[in-house]
């Protein structure tokens, strides 16, 4: 009894001692953290361009491979970008509103591509739709080329990108429910009308913020587009390819020019996704 | 007549996914097991496979379980602290998301490269062996704990804590009764999360490890180089054995994530 009053005594400072302490602990601990993994690296980016000289990177990039290899991101993000839309929203609308055998595994495969490496799945397509693949010999009596060619790159693309829509307005059209589009049906509109008028309106922000990930990820994509499309300069390169090209062939201001370009794009989505994140949050909460 | 509409919206999504996703994922076991059991054994116990299956199993336990505490350590930090940058720190955090994974690489290889004064202050190869893999690593997993364990943190209340205190619990008690009962299952899904991303990631690794067999050779970069040099019956047997390990993580981290969200439901 004495004891343990003694032992009270005695502990209560210590204690108190050791919470200030690791108030700064723990903190100091997470910026370390966050500075090694994290801020350092962003430093490493543009120490390396100050080092090849900023002028001789922007040069780098105006080359027409490079232009190029930008092109074809670019055409890219618009085809993944049209047709996530339109998949993703149609996908959330029967995953979400629709009852029927195998909705669960519907489900469980349109949300499998982040758990799969790209390089993975440009090997499954190459067995299928390459020169050697299952259904190469029809494709080429077709006279049609998937891989190594436009096609391919879009294949993977479309694989790597798929949940983020579905996803996003997935949410969204949980959290709304059906009796506003119930309304404009009662009131005699066609469902058109009523997805035009009333279901788009509502999930706006959810299909926003899915169709920026679909760029991040469409920009960064490497791995599968790799396999599927062989980085055929002018042909099949992207800009995430033609980086790795650069450093294969050791032209420095090549790689650090297009890894500067997409950081820069990569945070600017990043701005646009924070902003959309924050209209999402309140949107919510005013539910 | 709507139901008809409400049908065919339903068969296209199926078949969409069905050929998108699965039918690649059958080509590619369906390749492994082609030549029969035998030769699948043989190809994953290739020695050069195995070690590099096992290199990328080990690397991304590390990075897991690093992510598990610093990624806690550092939510906490982001919710309950206030400090100037705070915002700034928080959105970049969801960076290695948008960032192209082989940007992160050659970032890294810019920073910790063989000529950078960190290597030669450390006295040691870190770009192109193991320690540049577990970087690399680190930075593309960073957000999963962290997004994982800050809503959570939201919602514990701080009076809970303050509570305990007074009801004379030593921090350590307040931690384990209060404190880590509700977060250690949202900061295992992003652990777990982080395992699964580890065992497939190939831009950052491709770039930073050197890519030496029985050194820093990764499973993804391996089965890349068995495609590339026109083997793929080796490249499908070592992704069946990959891709079982990844499907298995990511059950395991819905899993993990739907219990999270019944606790918060019921609270």
């Amino acid at each position: 009894m004495q004891l343990t009053e003694k032992q009270a005594f005695v502990g209560e400072p210590t204690t108190f001692r050791r919470v200030q302490w690791t108030r700064l602990l723990v903190p100091a601990l997470a910026l370390a953290y966050l500075g090694i993994v994290l801020l350092a690296p962003l430093f490493g980016l543009v120490r390396a361009v100050w080092d090849s000289g900023l002028a001789e990177v922007l040069e780098a990039l105006n080359k027409p491979s490079a232009l190029e290899a930008i092109e074809m991101t670019g055409i890219l993000i618009v085809c993944s970008v049209v047709i996530n839309g339109v998949v993703g929203t149609s996908a959330a609308l029967v995953l979400v509103r629709q009852r029927f055998w195998g909705r669960e595994w519907v489900n469980a495969l349109f949300d499998l591509p982040i758990a799969i490496s790209p390089v993975m799945i440009g090997l499954g397509f190459l067995l299928l739709i390459g020169r050697q693949g299952v259904l190469g010999p029809l494709l080429d009596e077709l006279g049609i080329k998937m891989t190594f060619a436009f096609p391919g790159l879009l294949i993977g693309t479309l694989f790597v990108t798929l949940p983020y829509t579905v996803r996003e307005v997935g949410y969204v059209l949980e959290e709304i429910g059906t009796s506003e589009e119930e309304a404009a049906a009662t009131l005699g509109a066609s469902p058109l009308r009523t997805f035009w008028k009333v279901t788009l309106p509502n999930i706006r922000i959810g299909l926003s913020y899915g169709l920026l990930m679909t760029v991040a990820r469409t920009v960064g994509e490497f791995g599968a587009v790799l396999v599927l499309g062989g980085s055929i300069s002018g042909r099949t390169q992207t800009a995430s390819t033609f980086i790795h090209d650069a450093i294969e062939e050791r032209q420095p201001a090549e790689a650090y020019g297009m890894a500067l370009l997409l950081s820069l794009v990569s945070i600017v989505l990043l701005l646009f996704l924070e902003q959309f994140k924050k209209q999402r949050g309140s949107h919510g909460h005013r539910r | 007549m709507k139901t008809r509409g409400d049908k065919a919206l339903r068969y296209s999504v199926s078949t969409y996914v069905i050929l998108l996703v699965a039918l690649p994922l059958v080509a590619i076991i369906g390749t492994a097991a082609s030549g029969g059991l035998g030769l699948f054994l043989q190809e994953v116990r290739k020695a050069e496979a195995v070690a590099a299956v096992r290199l990328t199993i080990t690397t991304g336990l590390i990075v897991g379980a690093v992510n598990v505490v610093f990624g806690t350590l550092t939510a906490w930090v982001l919710v309950r602290y206030r400090f100037p940058g705070r915002r700034l720190l928080s959105s970049l955090v969801d960076l290695p998301l948008a960032l192209p994974t082989l940007v992160a690489g050659l970032l890294l290889v810019a920073l910790y490269g063989h000529e950078s004064w960190i290597a030669r202050f450390l006295d040691t190869d870190i770009v192109f062996a193991k320690p540049g893999i577990v970087l690399a690593l680190l930075f593309v997993t960073l957000p999963f704990v962290i997004r994982a364990v800050e809503p959570v943190l939201h919602e514990i209340d701080v009076t809970e804590e303050e509570a305990a205190a007074t009801l004379g619990a030593t921090p350590w008690q307040t931690f384990r009764t209060v404190f880590l009962p509700a977060v250690l299952p949202a900061a295992l899904t992003g652990g777990v999360q982080s395992v699964g991303k580890a065992l497939g990631e190939f831009g950052s690794v491709v770039i930073i490890s050197g890519n030496v067999p029985f050194e820093t050779l990764m499973g993804p970069v391996y089965i890349f180089g068995e495609i590339e040099s026109g083997e793929p019956q080796a490249a499908a047997a070592v992704s069946t054995v990959l891709l079982a390990l990844a499907l298995a993580l990511h059950g395991t981290s819905r899993w993990l994530a739907k219990n999270t969200g019944s606790r918060h439901a019921a609270h």
